[in-house]
């Protein structure tokens, strides 16, 4: 069974999410935790976790970074991470799969985005984590813009 | 008919808001819609790429919109 709660949480906390037995998938305008992410994936059955935490870098290309801002559209961002989970829990033997992405205003060293993946054998665990992260970045309807001292700019919108 | 389409990221410069308002004419299909959007904005076709998602799906060129559908701009993506 699945429990879909859009915009009824408390307010200034998680924005939306998606979450079931097995599943958990949030977009927040708060910091996130690692460590009640870690808390969640792991079960009994579990014989490792592969978590994946994305910081926000001091630079792109040399040029010093002051913040990132962070947009979603965020019913389609949630379904378009559900794919993304459905589709790893098809392809590798995993037990629990986490994503919690974060939007707003964040400050160098800041967490974005977190995935956390349990499974009986690491190998499983590694390579979903990977997949998640890496169809997240090409899939998920979430844009970032990095601030300079001397303007901004939206990654990957100009060739 | 009336269509909005929302806007996101750098979209949402290109426009001046969060979302603009269009008068297509009915079967129009998100070819139309792209077409109609890079002539008003001329930056839209300046970008790496984007894709119109209709009812929070990416849909096609050749997908047909309707009057009440969810319209939105997606810019290339760069969450993470």
């Amino acid at each position: 069974m699945k429990l879909r709660s859009s915009r009824r949480l408390a307010a200034g906390k998680i924005n939306s999410r998606i979450c079931s037995l097995n599943h958990q998938i949030q977009i927040s305008s708060v910091p996130l935790n690692a460590q009640s992410a870690i808390d969640w994936i792991l079960s009994p059955e579990s014989g490792g976790i592969d978590v994946f935490i994305g910081t926000v870098r001091n630079a792109t290309k040399g040029k010093s970074v002051i913040r990132l801002e962070f947009e979603a559209y965020e019913p389609m961002a949630l379904t378009e991470m559900e794919k993304i989970v459905s589709h790893a829990a098809e392809k590798w033997p995993v037990q629990k799969i986490l994503i919690h992405h974060r939007v707003g205003v964040l400050e160098v060293g800041e967490v974005p985005v977190i995935i956390a993946v349990s499974a009986a054998h690491r190998a499983a665990a590694f390579d979903a984590c990977r997949f998640i992260i890496d169809t997240l970045k090409q899939t998920v309807p979430i844009w970032k813009k990095e601030v300079f001292e001397d303007g901004e700019v939206w990654v990957a919108a100009h060739p | 008919m009336k269509i909005k389409v929302l806007a996101f990221g750098i979209s949402k410069d290109i426009f001046g808001g969060p979302s603009v308002c269009l008068d297509m004419g009915n079967d129009a299909t998100v070819y139309n819609l792209k077409y109609m959007l890079e002539h008003q904005y001329p930056r839209l076709g300046q970008l790496a790429s984007y894709m119109v998602a209709v009812n929070n799906e990416y849909a096609l060129p050749g997908d047909t919109i309707h009057e009440r559908d969810e319209i939105a701009i997606i810019p290339p993506v760069s969450g993470g």
